[in-house]
């Protein structure tokens, strides 16, 4: 009953092709963001933000990157770990190397090195698919492991090899405090998110989508598959190049290669597995279960008051995720994006069947 | 309708999280001692007995009642040796009032070392971090108790230049570093270089990949190299690796050395008979014959309250985790001895204990740790308090304790940790405490 757009008549072109056509949507997303900037700076406490909030929103922004190039491509990648670190590394290069850089600059020239790289290693999805490119892609996350480790130069020489960052400062306004961090990552996740949404809806988008539902026909309508699928590549690791700065300089602070090994990539490809392929809102919801749930079923325990051992705690987390995740995968293997519409999708016609 | 469950289930789990987010303070009259262990992952067999003893040991001091009263409050909490399950794990123990952490890990320190000062929290990294930390004047909440990556890299090549005969001896010898390939394996380099320069050996550098399984090219240069000596900076699975590796090609486990996070157990266990002769720094002893560790059989395990099996208790790392949290109890005590017995101590104030730490050998008797580790001081200047260690061998069973104490040779390591710290201290722009600072 509520939720009907009955009586919204579309009159123009722009109304016909905004973002979130139902009213009640819109209302929606407009409180949801009014709670993220307004609402959550004043309730969350210290931990919420710098151990949930930050990491979730880091994860997202990587998975919306690599959810371009898996759902909406179908290009399987291995490698986001790696552009990550490309992301990672080449921001902190900026900064060290050059004095008084600007945070965003930064930034976005390590996305910019990201995505130099993510083409790179995306040539070869021009000539092979699937799992072979899945196993191609794993070549990245070994070379920047090995580069990162070994090649000196990209550490500044570090005796330790691990690097950090401090002082971080946007517009002359520090980004030290939880409040303020978490704040500088939700307006970059935004933004990327609004421009991800806007992209995968235009000709370029469309044409990612024509590539992963069939690459021949795509072809034969007209669309080049050099290009549709390279900037994918591009567009894809430029947003998780992104995502690896944040994760380095605003929530690690001090890192190692060792942040942006080959579990990250398999985390980041489950994420938007079970947060649903091809969908913006399917990153988030895959980054909200994969870093909330263990974290949540990890303090259970401590909340209920149960008496339990570390080890037994650390090993069910282990064996309920993995579980939730089968069960998930099973229940709907679209993933939760998919289980969302299908609620929005009943919820128009409640409280009628049909 | 398979939809509102999940919607259900999603909201419950959001108000959890909130709800758990407003700190919960520890209890009145409780000192509560946040402990990060891993139990779980690749380095579990390593980490469960330090973490057992780290836990038997809080457990001992409330048997015995406490500190002056005030009982030890301890949590554990599960990183899996990962940096951001660790960085999580500190902000969730964090906020409610803890007195230290140890990391257990050299990543999670090193992520951790920029956040303790803001926090105002101390960190204790026993034998392991960032050697520079030791620099009190940059690095105040820092505290590598007992000795650093760059005394233990020191120790090797003092007790390699005596079983040569001299130092001068060691001109023209070839000694590989098998190291684990991450800042824990790194740290150590610039400090071998340094006793390269000035001892002429000729020091090869040969990277394993983390974990560590491995490792045939590595040993395949060891064989071609043919060095004097390996010194061997493992963690983990990659210890044992290592040895089997060296027993396959034939290296002499004789000219092995480990750092003594390569020297307990589970390092040897697999290897067993075939890893006879081969030698590893020893931070502390091992085994059961000396009267703190029977009273904790005795008090803990014997109340049917140990944290681990019996028979693990006494072995390297169980006593590595009892003697940090050995530590960390002394500061607290020493806290309170300034700033009010029987009271709870804030972490500034444990900080203050750690900084002005002076074990000696009457309190080490008083302790029941005669001549297990050495007396400890620590100043503002100082966070090690020392760096005396001694050498073990396994003779294909058990560990055997080396005669003679080695400590870091000042001369060699202090203008290294100054210009590291001093370096340290440009890049976050942070100013060396003033002597006021020190005093306070």
């Amino acid at each position: 009953m509520l939720y009907r757009e009955n009586g919204q008549f579309k009159t123009s072109y722009a109304a016909d092709q905004q973002i979130f056509p139902i009213l009640q949507d819109r209302w929606a997303i407009a409180l949801l963001l009014v709670v993220a900037f307004v609402v959550m700076p004043m309730v969350g406490s210290e931990y919420f933000f710098r151990a949930i909030l930050i990491p979730f929103l880091i994860l997202s922004l990587a998975a919306l990157g690599l959810n371009i190039l898996v759902g909406y491509c179908g290009q399987i990648s291995l490698g986001t770990g790696a552009f990550m670190a490309v992301g990672a590394y080449a921001a902190y290069n900026f900064m060290v190397r050059i004095d008084g850089m600007p945070l965003i600059a930064a930034m976005l020239l390590g996305g910019l090195c990201a995505t130099i790289i993510g083409v790179l290693f995306g040539i070869p999805s021009l000539r092979i698919k699937g799992l072979y490119l899945a196993v191609a892609t794993l070549a990245a996350q070994f070379f920047t492991d090995w580069a990162f480790l070994r090649i000196n130069w990209f550490t500044n020489y570090s005796t330790s090899g691990s690097v950090s960052v401090g002082n971080l400062s946007v517009f002359g306004i520090p980004i030290d405090s939880p409040v303020s961090k978490y704040l500088f990552c939700l307006v970059v996740v935004c933004v990327f998110a609004l421009l991800a949404k806007n992209l995968v809806r235009s000709a370029i988008g469309r044409q990612w989508m024509a590539i992963r539902d069939m690459d021949v026909a795509a072809a034969v309508i007209g669309i080049r598959p050099v290009y549709a699928k390279l900037t994918a590549f591009a567009v894809s690791s430029f947003i998780v190049g992104v995502a690896g700065v944040l994760w380095a300089f605003v929530y690690l602070g001090a890192w190692e290669p060792a942040a942006f090994s080959i579990d990250r990539s398999f985390q980041l490809l489950f994420m938007v597995i079970i947060g649903g392929l091809g969908s913006i809102s399917g990153a988030f919801l895959g980054a909200a279960f994969m870093v909330l749930l263990p974290i949540v079923l990890d303090q259970l325990p401590h909340w209920l008051g149960i008496p339990m051992s570390t080890a037994t705690i650390a090993h069910l987390v282990h064996i309920i995720f993995g579980a939730l995740i089968v069960f998930f995968l099973i229940v709907e293997p679209h993933g939760l994006a998919k289980l969302w519409s299908v609620g929005k999708q009943k919820l128009r016609l409640w409280p009628f069947p049909h | 309708m398979k939809f509102k469950p999940f919607a259900m289930a999603a909201a419950l789990a959001t108000l959890g999280t909130l709800s758990v987010a407003t700190p919960t303070l520890a209890q009145a009259q409780e000192q509560y001692v946040p402990l990060l262990v891993y139990r779980t992952g690749a380095y579990a067999p390593n980490g469960i007995p330090w973490a057992n003893g780290k836990q038997d040991y809080m457990k001992y001091v409330n048997a015995n009642g406490g500190v002056n009263g005030v009982r030890i409050a301890y949590e554990e909490c599960e990183t899996g040796y990962a940096t951001d399950r660790g960085v999580e794990c500190y902000e969730r123990l964090k906020g409610r009032g803890a007195s230290s952490f140890d990391p257990q890990s050299t990543g999670i320190t090193f992520a951790l070392t920029d956040k303790a000062p803001i926090d105002k929290v101390p960190l204790i990294t026993l034998g392991y971090g960032l050697a520079a930390s030791q620099d009190g004047g940059v690095f105040k909440w820092n505290f590598p108790l007992m000795g650093t990556y760059w005394t233990a890299a020191d120790i090797l090549i003092q007790h390699l230049g005596e079983k040569e005969g001299g130092l001068d001896k060691l001109k023209g010898k070839k000694i590989a570093l098998v190291y684990h390939d991450s800042p824990f394996g790194k740290e150590p380099i610039p400090l071998l270089q340094k006793r390269a320069e000035m001892h002429g050996f000729q020091l090869n550098l040969l990277p394993v990949t983390a974990p560590g399984v491995e490792q045939k090219a590595t040993w395949l240069q060891v064989r071609r190299d043919r060095p004097d000596y390996v010194l061997l900076w493992g963690w983990g699975v990659m210890n044992s690796t290592a040895l089997k590796e060296a027993v396959a090609t034939g290296f002499p486990r004789e000219k092995l050395y480990g750092v003594w996070w390569a020297g307990a157990e589970p390092d040897v266990k697999d290897v067993g008979a075939n890893a006879k002769g081969y030698n590893a720094l020893a931070l502390n002893p091992n085994g059961t014959g000396y009267p703190l560790i029977q009273d904790i059989l005795k008090k803990v395990h014997d109340a049917g309250q140990g944290s681990g099996p019996r028979d693990e208790v006494g072995s390297v790392l169980y006593t590595r985790g009892m003697l940090i949290s050995m530590l960390t109890v002394e500061a607290i005590r020493r806290a309170q001895e300034q700033y009010g017995k029987g009271k709870v101590m804030t972490p500034e104030q444990v900080r203050w204990g750690f900084e002005n730490l002076d074990i000696d050998e009457a309190r080490l008797q008083e302790l029941g740790l005669a001549g297990v580790v050495r007396p400890i001081k620590t100043s503002c200047d100082d966070h090690m308090g020392s760096s005396w260690a001694r050498v073990h061998q396994w003779d294909g069973s058990k560990w055997v304790m080396g005669e003679k104490w080695y400590e870091g040779d000042k001369s060699v390591i202090d203008p290294l940790v100054k210009e590291a710290a001093d370096r340290y201290a440009a890049e976050k722009r942070i100013q060396r405490r003033s002597a006021d600072d020190c005093k306070a």
